[in-house]
C-alpha cells in the first residue's frame, strides 16, 4: 500500500536564524530547521518566535522542512 | 540529525518478511487468473482474503488507518488505494491494480501489480510494460553502498524515456515489523539523497504511473486516489530486501 508523501506537521516557531530560516519544534518534540516557502516570502509573512506554524518536512531528511502556513 | 533509523534485518527477520511476501505474491498470482470481463472487485477481495488466511496470514490492510478490505482494486483512472465493491464489475478492456498486504508471525510482506482485462488498447500495455520496467530498474539499485534516491532516480529516468508521468504524492517505503516503516522512497528525485542503503533493510519499492499528468486527487471516499486528469493509470510494487550481493525480490513468485 502506497504512503502518502509529504508529512504536514504543526510545530511553534523557537527562533529565527540566518537566511530566512527557523528553528521550529514539532508537536511530537522534534526540532526542525525550517525555511520559508516561496509563496510565504513573495506575501512578505513575517514569522516570529512563538508563532503556530505547518511544516513540511522533506522526504529525504525528516530533520529539514518548510514552513508553509503561519496562523495568526 | 534527527533522521528517523532505517530498521536493519537480522537474516532470520528477512526470512520471515519473504514468508509473508511469498503469501502476497502467490496471492496476486491467484488472483490474476480470476481477472476476467464480469468479476466483481468485492468478489477478488473475498477470494484474497481466503486465500491469505488458508496460508495462515492475516490481511495487512484490513483496518488499517480504518481501511475496510484486504485488496486495493484500482480500475483504469484509479491509481491506488480503491476500495473493492459488489458494484464494480470489471470490462473488456480495463485494467486493474491490484494491491496486497500479508503479516504473518509479526512480520509484513507488500505488493502489487497491474492486470489487463481481457484484450486492452496498446496504449494501455505500453503502461503497463513501462510501469513494470521502471520498478524492475528500481530494484536494481536497491543495493548496500547506494542511498534511496538511486533507486527513485532510476524508477524516474525509465517512466521518463516511456513518455509517461511518475505520480509523485505518493511514495514506497520501509517495511517488516510494520506496513509503513522508514525511509519513504520517492519515485522521482536525484540519485545520491537520503539515507545510505545498508545489508538487512527492506523496502517497499512501488512506482505509479500516469499516462497523463502526474497529479492526482483522492475521491470522497477518503481512499481512492485517481488521476487528476483521469488518464490510466499502473502500478507495481515488490517487497525487496538489500542483500550482500545485491537487490533480494522477497515477494518474487515463479509462475507455474
Amino acid at each position: 500500500m502506497a504512503k502518502e508523501e509529504g508529512v504536514q506537521v504543526e510545530g511553534t516557531v523557537i527562533e529565527p536564524l540566518p537566511n530566512a530560516m527557523f528553528r521550529v519544534e514539532l508537536e511530537n518534540g522534534h526540532r526542525v530547521l525550517a525555511h520559508i516557502s516561496g509563496k510565504m516570502r513573495m506575501n512578505f509573512i513575517k514569522i516570529l518566535p512563538g508563532d503556530k506554524v505547518t511544516v513540511e518536512l522533506s522526504p529525504y531528511d525528516l530533520s529539514r522542512g518548510r514552513i508553509v502556513y503561519r496562523y495568526k | 540529525m534527527a533522521e528517523r533509523a532505517v530498521r536493519i534485518n537480522t537474516p532470520d527477520e528477512v526470512e520471515r518478511i519473504r514468508e509473508s511476501s511469498q503469501i502476497v505474491g502467490r496471492c496476486l498470482l491467484r488472483l490474476g487468473r480470476e481477472v476476467r470481463p464480469g468479476v466483481t472487485t468485492r468478489e477478488l477481495d473475498r477470494l484474497a482474503e481466503e486465500f491469505i488466511r488458508a496460508e495462515g496470514g492475516e490481511p495487512a490492510f484490513k483496518g488499517y488507518r480504518g481501511y475496510p478490505a484486504s485488496v486495493c482494486a484500482s480500475i483504469n483512472e484509479e491509481v491506488v488505494h480503491g476500495i473493492p465493491s459488489g458494484k464494480r464489475v470489471l470490462k473488456e478492456g480495463d485494467v486493474i491494480s491490484l494491491d496486497i498486504g500479508v503479516k504473518r508471525s509479526g512480520f509484513y510482506g507488500d505488493a502489487a501489480r497491474t492486470f489487463a482485462v481481457g484484450s486492452i488498447s496498446a496504449e494501455a500495455q505500453r503502461l503497463l510494460e513501462a510501469t513494470e520496467r521502471s520498478l524492475n530498474a528500481g530494484i536494481d539499485q536497491a543495493r548496500a553502498g547506494g542511498r534511496v534516491s538511486d533507486i527513485s532516480s532510476a524508477i524516474e529516468r525509465e517512466v521518463k524515456q516511456s513518455g509517461f508521468s511518475v505520480v509523485r504524492a505518493l511514495v514506497g517505503h520501509g517495511v517488516g515489523r510494520e506496513l509503513h516503516e522508514e525511509p519513504q522512497v520517492p519515485n522521482y528525485g536525484r540519485p545520491g539523497e537520503g539515507p545510505r542503503l545498508r545489508t538487512g533493510m527492506v523496502l517497499a519499492i512501488e512506482p505509479m504511473v500516469n499516462v497523463g499528468g502526474a497529479d492526482v486527487v483522492t475521491l470522497s471516499d477518503q481512499w481512492t486516489v485517481v488521476s487528476a486528469d483521469r488518464s490510466l493509470s499502473a502500478h507495481f510494487e515488490h517487497t525487496v530486501a538489500i542483500g550482500e550481493d545485491g537487490p533480494v525480490v522477497l515477494s518474487l513468485v515463479e509462475a507455474d
